[in-house]
């Protein structure tokens, strides 16, 4: 082994899988101060407005964009290292994934990416004031709820939304048992419940968001 | 049984190939597959035609030489088969059977459906064995080894290194094979001594001659002849991750 130091392909992926799990806890957070929406505008707006002014959540938010650059860097990094692996392809190949939504997480990555840039321009950017004409007020205190409840009366967002949604649901069925996977946890005694809580967790998370934007557009 | 062969030619590893159709007729259903690529080359050989070049040695399952890549499954279809296990019942009468060679950067094709599997040997020469002084032959039952590991020990050691692993994965990726080495000592004391420098080795060694990237898609399990399980993938990345902490 040469001394020059490198970093291996198990130390890439240790990288990716704690960053997606640190990711896939977010979306949990993300998930229940969005169901506050479903009960009470102002519950919302008091968790907007936490998120928003305290000051370990404005430190951490920088954490958590550097989170997804990571992943993000990392995911492509590797994903061109497996492209540039197999030169030639088969001419016939079957399904072989016994994790069928692995084949296609670059695919699904890049969507989720790209729902993230239309969601920041839609909400933490005009949080920011970077772009639109800033969060609507009542009262004095900022309105984030309602920017949420107007986009979502738009029936083409709605789509847009819930499609993208699905598709993450896809990714995070198999992000979620792939990371303990990838740091070792895998034991004949727990691995089925891994996989099990993986399944929940998309599922639950998927269904989640997907239901609010639905139910605030038909209300 | 009559059946249509779409076979990959390639006179050398610099020559570009292509895939060739043949015919074979009067195949028996009991004939094994590498029997009936046998017969196919007899015609060959007889029309003064260059034969199809395969792997093979045992042909009991246990040599890990033959590989083919089989209406898109190495080893064909049937699980836990080698290519030489594989019998001609597996397929219908009439059908057309795709044979390619594994294809993976590290393993280049030699000729036709032969490809250059010593990247696998490279990788155990970088740390697959242990560090014996010799000397008297020890008693056997001298090291206690409890029951669970001996026998994980085993099913690792049970890998025959053929390739599917990499062959199936659609990142080329050699993740289950240099895991069955790994945990096949790193399970037993005598591999202990040595195994924090025996991952680093290997996995760097994996990584050097360009195989791809695991992703967890857990084709490699359930294409493996041998049933080599995923979680020797997790023990090696346990093990990494020890080794690197010190």
């Amino acid at each position: 082994m040469s001394n020059k130091p490198y970093y291996s392909s198990i130390t890439k992926k240790i990288i990716m899988s704690l960053m997606g799990l640190f990711l896939l806890t977010f979306l949990l957070v993300h998930l229940t101060l969005n169901s506050f929406l479903l009960f009470d505008k102002e519950l919302f707006n008091e968790g907007a407005h936490f998120m928003g002014t305290n000051p370990f959540i404005q430190v951490f938010q920088w954490v958590l964009f550097a989170g997804f650059a990571i992943h993000i860097i990392y995911g492509i990094i590797l994903q061109i290292q497996n492209w540039m692996s197999r030169p030639t392809g088969y001419k016939k190949r079957a399904f072989m994934e016994q994790s069928p939504f692995s084949k296609y997480m670059i695919y699904t990555g890049l969507l989720i990416f790209i729902f993230l840039a239309i969601h920041l321009t839609n909400f933490f950017f005009v949080k920011m004031g970077w772009v639109g004409n800033g969060i609507p007020e009542v009262g004095g205190k900022e309105d984030m709820g309602q920017l949420v409840i107007d986009l979502f009366h738009n029936g083409g967002y709605v789509t847009l939304y819930v499609v993208l949604i699905l598709l993450m649901g896809f990714h995070l069925d198999h992000a979620f048992q792939s990371a303990f996977q990838t740091l070792g946890l895998n034991h004949k005694t727990y691995w089925g419940f891994i996989k099990g809580l993986s399944r929940v967790y998309a599922i639950v998370v998927t269904l989640g968001f997907v239901i609010i934007p639905l139910i605030l557009h038909f209300k | 049984m009559d059946l249509k062969l779409k076979i990959w030619r390639q006179a050398s590893p610099t020559d570009k190939g292509k895939f060739v159709d043949y015919e074979v007729h009067n195949i028996s259903s009991d004939a094994s597959f590498l029997e009936m690529i046998d017969i196919l080359n007899d015609e060959l050989i007889a029309k003064g035609e260059r034969p199809v070049a395969f792997d093979h040695d045992c042909r009991e399952g246990i040599c890990g030489m033959c590989s083919m890549f089989i209406n898109g499954h190495p080893h064909g279809p049937e699980a836990a088969t080698t290519t030489c296990q594989l019998h001609m019942r597996k397929f219908k009468d009439g059908e057309t059977i795709v044979i390619e060679p594994w294809r993976a950067k590290p393993f280049p094709v030699i000729r036709d459906l032969i490809v250059d599997r010593s990247a696998f040997d490279l990788i155990i020469q970088e740390a697959g064995y242990i560090s014996a002084s010799t000397g008297g032959t020890p008693d056997a039952n001298a090291i206690p080894i409890k029951k669970e590991n001996a026998d994980l020990a085993m099913d690792a050691a049970a890998c025959i290194g053929c390739g599917a692993c990499v062959a199936a994965c659609k990142n080329a990726s050699a993740m289950l094979f240099v895991s069955a080495k790994v945990s096949q000592f790193a399970l037993l004391p005598q591999g202990k001594v040595e195994a924090k420098d025996r991952v680093k080795k290997m996995v760097a060694k994996m990584d050097e001659l360009g195989f791809g990237n695991c992703t967890n898609t857990y084709a490699c399990e359930a294409e493996c002849p041998k049933e080599i399980s995923i979680t020797n993938i997790a023990r090696m990345n346990r093990q990494f991750i020890g080794a690197k902490l010190g």
